[in-house]
């Protein structure tokens, strides 16, 4: 909220420099978010004093005078005619510049050279009289800036008010509390009303038939208003808290507004109908034209200021069109209401509608401050148009607005809460600076009452956090709490992860976050089947684009749109990966399934020079990786299957990812035609993995083998068969043989091409026997060797390399 | 005869010092060692030599090729040994060519300043928990002291799933969930993505958050300051100045927005600061006595305190990042730098 300094000062004295001031309030919770200079809009103005007036040689219209500023004497030619020699005087100098983007520059009219303009108030837009040259206190040292002078310039604080306290949304509120923290007197602004002799009840009535909406509703009348502009004092304090000055009824309605906080609306008697207001609930669908000139549709229960036959304002959120105050309005119905502030902020959200007043309406006006800012207004609107009060006021109270009433404080409890030992005199003297009436219940104990205005005190922690307030933060001591020893457990999800996140970038991948929500597109351009579980994305009521409208069901959509960003950038040798959430949606009205991934992908150089070896990375090097992540988190058991499709990976070239038989996660490399509609041009390889299985899988626990004590023997052979024929069928079948002898089966060379049938590759297979107990002689190892390639020759159809026939 | 002796010898051991290659060597070797050599000749012809002298003669002589056989293997092996370090010489590679290697992968900066968050809480004895992120309103609202049409609501814009199910504006619904199944003492942490309809250059729709939970008998506001301050001088460094600000959270109170001096311009004002000279690190307070009540612990009995920050906010002040959205685009350029 934007305070001006000198309104301020109005109703407090301020005797700490600013910056001191503006530390102080946010040491109390108002945080001082900015401090501007604000003031007149002219430059290089100084105070000047006349030396001579005599008529121009050659024209009647204009005088030529000699004026001194300081420094120098500078003839100035001037058409007004209220000045005379001795006059002390406006004087804008070459260069200077005027409200309206005006520059004075040196000229010469009709033969005379004038260095300068003497100015009205009106053309420095410090006040409305443009009949002649302002005329300046004789006491003003000549030649200095006249907006120093004049004490023009006033300072504005930008103010962060917190939402509990609406009692600060007012330049007096700001006040009180500057009283409360300074010690200063606080002074209310006058709201006493010369009434002439019609009572209001002859001209009008109210009738409130929703209370629960709208508990207090007073009203004044004002006649033989003459609608103009503002004087320019209110216009500048308009201005300067951020409003836009309208007219002199309106701006009267602004000015109490901000200096008051309460909302106030004028309607122009003449339209309303039978001369009466209602105060009722809308009929659901009923549409209304606002101010603004929009028509809107309301929701039932929306609170409407109607008239005898129709609605005239929304009920503390804007007036209507058809009772605006106009040119020519004569009669003013003045309103000041209290509205329930939760009616208040629901209709101004579905309305979308957020206005001064509704702002404070929602956030709880002072219910007893209803009829001071009732008068204050009809007050000024009779000052400054020219209006007559008419004799007393409506105020319809059919349901009192609680407030907090009685709160009981502990003494011994606010010391514990802040960890201080504050005394009762303290205590007392910081909540009767806050304006709160306070009775000793018994020692120690107090019954305190807070003024209406602080809607936001009701409970005894309201109260402590007060004083900790006003006694200021600072001073409560530092401690350490009270040590009750527990063990940091750490959930074995976050060890996992924590593992999985040293592990993966030690194999040269980088971690990189991106958003949970992505286009509701992304399962179509993955080719996803509509049958699949990733379909069941979570749906965002109210995104911010459509491209972060449904949270995501797998990473691999943001892991393709990384590399395509960065291929964009030029880095196409990337390995990044991910450790974040997918979201599947159930049942209406019930949580998503969360689950916890690890999402990674490989593309380009292998290595990160280039002189050397240029390697492009391949499915190997990303399964090694997550190879690599399971032998370090000790899980045993990691198999890669091909018979695990998924749309977007290349059916030859991908496959899933199990651990003892249950599914995990899959990798691959990217479908070509993804790649394409991507625009990536190297092939790229992702995979994406479960966390929670992992995570339930993890022990960490290592148990330790004897090393061997009896040298091994190594047979390597060679076997040819068909190319789709998988590896790892062969190292099962060796595997399963023999669980005793046989240690160790390990693939040393793939080769296909020339020696090798078409069609055909061979796989080098390395044997390791060894017996935990002896040395294992040639026959033993010659039987079991030959029984185990017999075995895979017979069951796969394979040759010994070198025996084909 | 031992006068022409002592000549030979010095002749000899000259030559040898003017040699510079192997064929030079061998043919002083064969000069004066040889079969037919001038030395063997000497001690072939001891025989013509007056009986009285021989034994001398041939001692002398017998010196000498001992002395000139040692000069010349020594004079040869270092010919040999410097041949075959040229020839290594020659095989020399470029050591200034970079290492081939695998980049050790970057840590995202968000993570990395979570990681030592955690670590220096972890050592205050906060356990690390995690919550959903799609949350029931009840938790990351009205549990929290914020019902519906709460004022308190406008200060977190919100992604609606549906009536009552949000994704989750801040890390605070942990906290319930936990106090739900745990009685106090309670020390937590709960670090993780969060989420706010909002869109610049210093908000992203999704942000990180961590929330610290104490709760037992007997915690202060004192000890909220004594905390935070001990974690605040850990992050930033031990001579860090900080204020306590009062400030309004629904679910705390009292509460307090904590200022460090700005790390930037060391509080004299700058632009990062926006001229105050204090930055806003973290939000907290004690746990108000409505959401003590929503767990049914009783407020009389415990006490406690919660607090909050972005994690962002940190790694934008700790390398000097001012866009919030760099994080979330993943640009080799930005990542390859932490």
């Amino acid at each position: 909220m934007l305070v001006s300094l000198r309104w301020l000062r109005d109703y407090v004295d301020i005797r700490i420099p600013l910056v001191e001031l503006a530390e102080r309030l946010t040491m109390a919770g108002l945080e001082v978010e900015e401090i501007k200079e604000t003031g007149p809009v002219f430059t290089n103005v100084v105070v000047a004093k006349l030396l001579s007036v005599k008529p121009h040689p050659e024209t009647d219209k204009y005088f030529f005078c000699e004026v001194a500023a300081g420094e120098g004497i500078y003839p100035v030619v001037c058409g007004a005619r209220n000045i005379k020699p001795g006059d002390v005087v406006p004087l804008a100098k070459i260069g200077a510049t005027l409200p309206g983007g005006y520059t004075i520059k040196s000229s010469k009219i009709r033969g005379a050279v004038s260095e300068g303009m003497l100015c009205s108030e009106q053309e420095l837009g410090i006040g409305d009289d443009a009949s002649g040259i302002m005329i300046l206190p004789l006491d003003l040292t000549i030649g200095i800036d006249l907006a120093e002078a004049l004490n023009l310039k006033d300072m504005v604080l930008d103010i962060g008010i917190t939402p509990n306290r609406s009692d600060c949304l007012s330049i007096i509120g700001i006040a009180r509390e500057i009283a409360a923290i300074t010690g200063s007197m606080l002074k209310y602004p006058d709201t006493a009303v010369s009434e002439n002799e019609q009572d209001i009840e002859s001209i009008t009535s109210v009738d409130i038939l929703d209370p629960d909406l709208c508990p207090r509703y007073s009203a004044r009348i004002i006649r033989d208003v003459t609608i103009k502009p503002s004087p320019l004092w209110m216009r500048r304090r308009l201005e300067a808290v951020g409003l836009r000055a309208i007219n002199n009824i309106v701006d009267v309605t602004n000015y109490v507004m901000m200096e008051l906080g309460q909302p106030l609306h004028a309607f122009d008697f003449r339209f309303l109908e039978e001369g009466r207001i209602v105060v009722r609930r809308s009929h659901g669908g009923e549409t209304f034209t606002s101010l603004d000139e929009k028509e809107r549709i309301l929701e039932a229960d929306t609170l409407m200021i109607c008239d005898g036959k129709k609605p005239v304002a929304i009920g503390g959120i804007m007036g209507g069109l058809n009772s605006e105050v106009k040119e020519d309005t004569k009669m003013i119905f003045l309103e000041s209401a209290y509205f329930t502030p939760t009616s208040i902020r629901r209709s101004a959200k579905f309305l979308g509608m957020s206005t001064d007043a509704a702002f404070r309406f929602g956030r709880g006006i002072d219910p007893e401050g209803v009829i001071r800012a009732l008068n204050r207004a009809a007050r000024i609107m009779a000052e400054i148009s020219g209006g007559r009060v008419c004799r007393g006021y409506i105020d319809r109270y059919p349901q009192k607005v609680e407030s907090a009433g009685d709160i009981l404080l502990r003494k011994e409890r606010v010391n514990e809460i802040l960890g201080t030992d504050i005394n009762a005199s303290e205590i007392v003297s910081i909540l009767e600076s806050l304006e709160m009436t306070i009775l000793v219940e018994k020692d120690g104990v107090y019954r305190v009452t807070p003024p209406t205005y602080r809607v936001d005190i009701a409970r005894e922690i309201d109260l402590i956090e007060e004083i900790a307030r006003l006694y200021g933060y600072d001073l409560i001591p530092a401690t350490l709490p009270p040590v009750s020893v527990t063990a940091v457990t750490t959930e074995r999800q976050q060890i996992v992860v924590d593992r999985i996140r040293d592990l993966i970038r030690g194999s040269g991948y980088s971690e990189i976050i991106t958003f949970s929500f992505i286009s509701p597109e992304s399962a179509k351009l993955l080719g996803i089947r509509e049958d699949d579980d990733r379909w069941n994305m979570v749906k965002i009521r109210n995104p911010l684009t459509e491209d972060q409208s449904v949270m995501r069901t797998t990473l691999v959509a943001s892991l393709l749109e990384t590399m395509k960003r960065n291929a964009h950038n030029g880095c196409l040798d990337l390995k990044m990966f991910e450790i974040g959430r997918v979201f599947f949606h159930r049942e209406e009205g019930e949580l998503p399934i969360e689950k916890n991934r690890l999402g990674c992908f490989i593309t380009g150089m292998y290595y990160d020079d280039l002189w050397s070896s240029k390697i492009y990375a391949d499915l190997y090097d990303l399964k090694g990786c997550i190879e690599n992540i399971f032998d370090g988190l000790k899980i045993a058991g990691l198999e890669f299957r091909s018979g695990h499709r998924e749309a977007f990976l290349h059916p030859g070239k991908s496959g899933g990812i199990y651990v003892k038989d249950q599914f995990i996660g899959f990798l691959g490399e990217v479908h070509p035609d993804i790649l394409l509609k991507m625009d990536l041009k190297n092939r790229a390889y992702v995979a994406e993995i479960d966390l929670d299985i992992v995570s339930n899988m993890f022990s960490g626990e290592v148990l330790y083998k004897d090393l061997p004590r009896f040298p091994s023997v190594v047979r390597d052979v060679a076997f040819v068969i068909g190319r789709e024929m998988e590896a790892d069928r062969i190292l099962k079948l060796a595997t399963g043989m023999d669980k005793e002898l046989l240690e160790k089966v390990s693939i040393f060379d793939v080769y296909s091409g020339k020696n090798i049938q078409e069609g055909k590759k061979s796989l080098g297979i390395r044997f390791v026997y060894r017996a935990s107990d002896r040395t294992l002689t040639d026959d033993e190892v010659n039987q079991l060797h030959g029984r185990v390639i017999k075995n895979i020759v017979d069951l796969t159809g394979a040759r010994i390399r070198g025996e084909e026939i | 005869m031992l006068k022409e002796l002592e000549e030979l010898q010095r002749q000899a051991e000259s030559e040898l010092k003017k040699s510079n290659t192997e064929e030079e060597l061998l043919a002083i070797k064969t000069k004066y060692l040889g079969r037919k050599g001038i030395l063997t000749k000497l001690l072939r012809g001891l025989g013509d030599i007056a009986p009285e002298e021989r034994p001398q003669v041939g001692n002398r002589c017998n010196e000498i090729k001992a002395t000139l056989t040692a000069a010349i293997e020594n004079a040869l092996k270092a010919r040999t040994s410097l041949k075959k370090g040229e020839v290594l010489l020659r095989d020399g590679i470029d050591v200034t060519l970079p290492g081939r290697r695998i980049r050790f992968g970057n840590e995202h900066p968000v993570a990395s300043v979570c990681k030592d968050i955690c670590d220096i809480f972890a050592a205050l004895g906060f356990s690390a928990v995690q919550g959903p992120e799609i949350e029931l309103d009840y938790y990351n609202f009205e549990a929290l002291n914020i019902p519906k049409d709460h004022p308190a609501r406008d200060m977190q814009d919100t992604f609606y799933v549906e009536d009552n199910i949000v994704l989750r504006t801040h890390t605070s619904p942990v906290q319930i969930r936990v106090m739900e199944k745990q009685r106090p003492p309670i020390r937590i942490l709960s670090p993780g993505r969060v989420y706010r309809p909002d869109s610049d250059i210093s908000h992203t729709p999704m942000f990180h958050q961590i929330e610290g939970l104490l709760v037992d008998k007997g915690v202060t506001f004192g000890d909220l300051k004594g905390v935070l301050t001990l974690f605040l001088k850990q992050m930033f460094g031990g001579d860090t100045a900080l204020r306590f600000r009062p400030s309004f959270f629904p679910f705390t109170e009292p509460s307090a927005e904590v200022d460090i001096k700005c790390v930037m311009c060391r509080g004299a004002g700058c632009r990062v600061c926006s001229q105050s000279g204090w930055l806003e690190i973290l939000g907290s307070g004690m746990v108000d006595p409505e959401v003590f009540k929503n767990v049914n612990y009783d407020p009389e009995e415990f006490s406690g305190f919660a607090f909050g920050l972005g994690l962002e906010r940190i790694a934008m002040l700790k390398y000097g990042i001012s866009d919030i959205r760099l994080f979330f685009e993943n640009d080799w350029r930005f990542l390859e730098q932490f």
